[in-house]
């Protein structure tokens, strides 16, 4: 199965929450160096769908096979030891620690290993994380200062350029632009087309079709908690996904909601 | 008279930590600082005013700030680690209480005929400094795991344990003082001790926040626990690491204070926890969790035991003392609120 290009797939993956479905079996493959997007309305399972292939929940029923294998995500790490990173819309960065702090957090550089005890290597992760950056095309002013004082599309960019930087294997990012100006999402438009230069797959949660068609290959629709379709971003238009978002075939106008 | 320089006094320290809403932020040590300078001028001042002599220049004064401070410095030291992952700690006043009760019972001298174990008397010093400690790390390991795998507040878990210590400590001899320790447990108190005691342990786990991966963890986890969680850090157990140390200096400053005193009671330690997050809060370290340090504390420490020695000395009534302490403290959370306000409204 390794043999086929298949990066991740998913057979049947189910999510209760006690009684609510929130997914119900998706059946979800990424091809190697290849980005989707993921797309739906709110409460559609997107973002259970992402919690389930990240580790941080575990699912209900069905099966995860990476990279030719399968496997079961105990916690976030797991799924970060087989190298799948994933930036998450607000929860992923310390608003009190700095920059190469945050890029390492969890995984931090010593000096020797004394355990919790264990001696930070600084010096190593700022120049690390300088390189880190700097492959990412992000900059930021003061590596020193506290995420806290910077604004959201330099967080952002930080956490993006952590999942970048030991991403081996996948990247997934749920809305990475949800919160940014026009600008800073141009900034971060920029990040992943440079991801995918570099062929690094990439799962993109988005809201805005605009952007999806930008920069994805293929669109997965999510609705209620099924996968409703997979369209070729180049075969189709927004009528169509915005007909499968909302389970209407036809009539919808270009300047719906979501566009 | 006496009121109203008192309000006076409460004032600068709540500047101190609002100073710092400053455009280029100073950092919160520095601006401890000065507040500890002011507040020690002022009462200079006053001293020569009021009392016709120097308030600093007085060797005697100063060494008894010093060990006041350095006793309850050495818990405050825990609290502030506890503090900065975001939770709290109540109980760390009542650990001083149950382990100086259980500490000095193996510390008795053979001499003594009504020691509480007739049989385990005249035992080398480490003995009962171990097992006060395991006293302490016990409570504190108790706390942790509840506040980590129930997810009950710190607030609850720890009030439950302040009030189950203090029962301890009053079972344990009946509500009987412990007295009677053999030389080499009470020369732990003795002339300067406490203090390079409290120095060590301060400078100690000052470079165990900022070197090393445990310091980091636990800004991490009070700055954003999910963050933290989803980085791989175990939380979990980190705080069970966290809450474990803070009981364990508790049960340090209790060793400490029975040897100083040469008995035990166990009403020890009542107020404690409150002084130390006082000093804790004074010096910068943020009640929301994710900011402050060890050098802030040692300071927020001093300016505590500076207030606590300038009152005393202008000959303030104790009762005032306490209603004013408990002033400071809610100055100093209140400055710590409207500093996260300035904080959010800026980003």
């Amino acid at each position: 199965m390794a043999s086929d290009g298949i990066v991740l797939k998913t057979e049947g993956l189910t999510k209760y929450y006690g009684g609510v479905h929130a997914l119900e079996d998706a059946d979800f493959t990424l091809q190697e160096g290849e980005h989707v997007a993921i797309v739906g309305d709110n409460g559609a399972g997107k973002s259970t769908f992402v919690r389930q292939i990240t580790g941080v929940e575990q699912p209900t029923a069905g099966k995860i096979f990476f990279d030719g294998k399968e496997v079961t995500f105990g916690s976030p790490i797991d799924a970060r030891d087989v190298g799948i990173e994933a930036v998450f819309q607000n929860l992923a960065l310390a608003d009190d620690l700095d920059v190469p702090s945050n890029i390492f957090l969890g995984r931090e550089e010593t000096y020797f290993n004394l355990g919790p005890f264990s001696f930070l290597n600084e010096k190593k992760m700022y120049k690390r994380s300088m390189e880190a950056l700097e492959r990412t095309g992000v900059k930021i002013p003061n590596l020193r200062n506290n995420i806290a004082n910077m604004s959201g599309g330099q967080r952002q960019c930080v956490a993006i350029s952590r999942a970048a930087s030991f991403a081996s294997k996948l990247i997934i990012m749920d809305e990475p632009t949800a919160a940014l100006g026009v600008q800073e999402t141009t900034q971060v438009e920029n990040i992943i087309r440079g991801l995918k230069k570099q062929g690094i797959p990439l799962i993109l949660v988005s809201h805005n079709l605009r952007q999806v068609f930008n920069l994805v290959d293929k669109i997965w629709v999510f609705r209620r908690g099924k996968i409703a379709g997979m369209l070729e971003a180049d075969k189709t238009d927004g009528n169509e996904v915005v007909s499968l978002i909302t389970g209407v075939k036809t009539g919808v106008h270009e300047n719906a909601s979501y566009i | 008279m006496a009121e109203r320089t008192v309000t006076n006094q409460a004032e600068p320290v709540a500047a101190v930590a609002t100073v710092e809403g400053g455009k280029r932020q100073r950092s919160h040590e520095l601006n401890a600082l000065i507040g500890l300078v002011g507040i020690a001028l002022i009462f200079e001042i006053l001293g020569w005013i009021f009392q016709g002599q120097s308030f600093l220049f007085n060797t005697q004064r100063l060494s008894i700030i010093i060990l006041q401070v350095a006793v309850v410095g050495i818990i405050a030291i825990g609290v502030t680690q506890v503090i900065i992952t975001g939770g709290i700690d109540l109980s760390s006043g009542s650990i001083v209480g149950l382990t100086a009760m259980v500490a000095m019972s193996f510390a008795q001298v053979g001499t003594y005929p009504r020691a509480v174990y007739p049989n385990l008397t005249d035992l080398p010093v480490v003995i009962p400094v171990l097992i006060g400690l395991s006293v302490g790390l016990a409570a504190g390991f108790i706390n942790g795991a509840l506040i980590a795998y129930t997810r009950i507040p710190p607030f609850i878990a720890t009030l439950g344990m302040m009030v189950t210590a203090r029962g301890a400590a009053k079972w344990y001899t009946r509500g009987q003082p412990v007295s009677f320790p053999t030389d080499s447990f009470a020369a732990i108190g003795q002339g300067m001790t406490p203090v390079i005691i409290f120095l060590a342990i301060a400078a100690l786990f000052h470079v165990a926040l900022k070197y090393t991966v445990y310091g980091k963890h636990t800004y991490a986890i009070g700055s954003n626990e999910s963050a933290a969680r989803v980085s791989g850090i175990s939380v979990e157990r980190h705080l069970i690491l966290v809450y474990s140390i803070a009981g364990v200096l508790a049960a340090l400053a209790g060793i400490v204070i029975a040897s100083r005193g040469l008995t035990a009671q166990a009403g020890m330690g009542v107020m404690y926890e409150l002084q130390a997050i006082a000093m804790a809060v004074i010096g910068g370290v943020s009640l929301s969790g994710g900011r402050g340090s060890i050098v802030g504390t040692v300071i927020g420490a001093a300016i505590f035991g500076v207030i606590i020695s300038g009152f005393t000395f202008l000959r303030l009534s104790a009762y005032y003392q306490e209603m004013i302490m408990g002033a400071i403290i809610v100055a100093a959370v209140v400055a710590d609120v409207y500093r996260q306000r300035y904080r959010t409204s800026a980003r």
